[in-house]
């Protein structure tokens, strides 16, 4: 849920980056948080409590300026991606806006990639949301290994696997470097603020 | 959960009625957040020396995993969420089925009177979003 605060003139969207353990969710928004001036970035927040917390995300603020005379201010979550941190899920996806699904382009983590998209699907279901009514893109991540010898999925088969029903954008990115990571933010954003003011700012 | 629209009227009336009831009681900070973790309001004088945002974030989750935890054990929420420091406390409520209240205050204050304001608060609150259920 976003909120709009016409006193202020400020919209706050949540976006969430989804996606199996290990893909690299937590590598973007480090690779954002080091990369935005001061000025820009809030705080970042990591909880990697192991063991019997049930708190497990991490959250970076940014002000992204201003569009059309409102202050566009967006919060970065993460997922936990192992199974059992499904409830932590669940909790992380309320009042979303906008999504990025991360996948792991290393081959031995096809199945997982598929599995935490339907994992995505069946949590936004118990949070009452669909596909069709939250913005959503995919970012293929690890691309830097796909010139090494370790084995890696080929872009058709990352788009048949996991975009073959979605049919939304898709970028190539290695966060570690940063390559692609601005690309999908800059696209997420742009994709969720213009969904929440076509339903609200827009309208009157 | 539909997005929450606050205008300024709505939200200067928020903010004189956490200040009537809890922060003339001697709370010292006040947020209103929604349940994606945003902050609606914050009141009180300490409130710019804390981090809010991380604090909001935390508390949306916190709340809505103690949630889960009592539907679990057979609940349909537990009325009493407080956690106590030894010098500052928190507490929790809910405000209709979008909105979370955060009281923050000091020993100085009991808990009593906290819970007492704050039931009558959420009623005033309600009424102010037009929140009804
Ligand atoms: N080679 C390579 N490694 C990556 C990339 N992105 C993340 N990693 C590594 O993958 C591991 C897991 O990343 P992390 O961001 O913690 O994954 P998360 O569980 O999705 O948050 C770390 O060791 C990262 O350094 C990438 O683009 N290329
Ligand atoms: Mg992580």
């Amino acid at each position: 849920m976003a909120l709009i605060d016409l006193s202020k003139k400020e919209v706050h969207c949540k976006i969430v980056y989804y996606g199996p353990g290990r893909c690299g969710k937590t590598t973007n928004l480090l690779y954002i948080y080091n990369a935005m001036s001061d000025r820009a970035r809030g705080k970042m927040l990591t909880i990697e409590t192991k063991g019997d917390r049930t708190l497990f995300f991490d959250l970076l603020p940014l002000n992204l300026g201003k569009v059309n005379g409102f202050d566009i201010r967006i919060q970065l979550y993460t997922v936990p991606g192992q199974a059992i941190y499904e409830a932590t899920r669940k909790l992380v996806l309320k009042g979303v806006d906008g999504l990025v699904f991360v996948a792991d382009s290393l081959r031995v983590r096809q199945a997982k990639n598929i599995e935490s998209l339907e994992d995505l699907q069946k949590n936004l279901m118990e949070n009452n949301l669909s596909f069709n009514e939250i913005p959503l893109i995919l970012q293929y991540n690890k691309r830097d290994l796909v010139s090494t010898p370790i084995p890696t999925l080929e872009l058709d088969e990352l788009e048949s696997d996991l975009n073959s029903h979605l049919h939304t954008m898709a970028f190539e990115a290695a966060a570690t470097k940063g390559m692609g990571v601005f690309e999908t933010l800059k696209a997420i954003s742009k994709l969720t603020v213009r969904h929440v003011a076509r339903k609200h700012l827009m309208a009157k | 959960m539909a997005d929450l629209v606050v205008t300024g009227p709505v939200l200067e009336k928020a903010k004189i009625q956490i200040d009537k009831s809890l922060i003339k009681a001697g709370v010292h900070t006040v947020l209103l957040i929604d349940e994606a973790g945003n902050i609606v309001a914050s009141c009180g004088k300490k409130r710019n020396d804390l981090d809010t945002t991380s604090l909001a974030a935390l508390a949306a989750a916190n709340f809505g995993a103690t949630s889960q935890m009592a539907k679990l054990i057979g609940e349909d929420d537990f009325s009493l969420l407080f956690h106590k420091g030894k010098k500052d406390s928190i507490h929790f409520a809910r405000i209709g089925s979008a909105l979370i209240l955060i009281t923050i205050f000091g020993d100085d204050v009991s808990l009593g009177l906290v819970r007492i304001r704050v039931a009558q608060l959420i009623k005033t609150i309600e009424q102010v979003f037009g929140i009804c259920n």
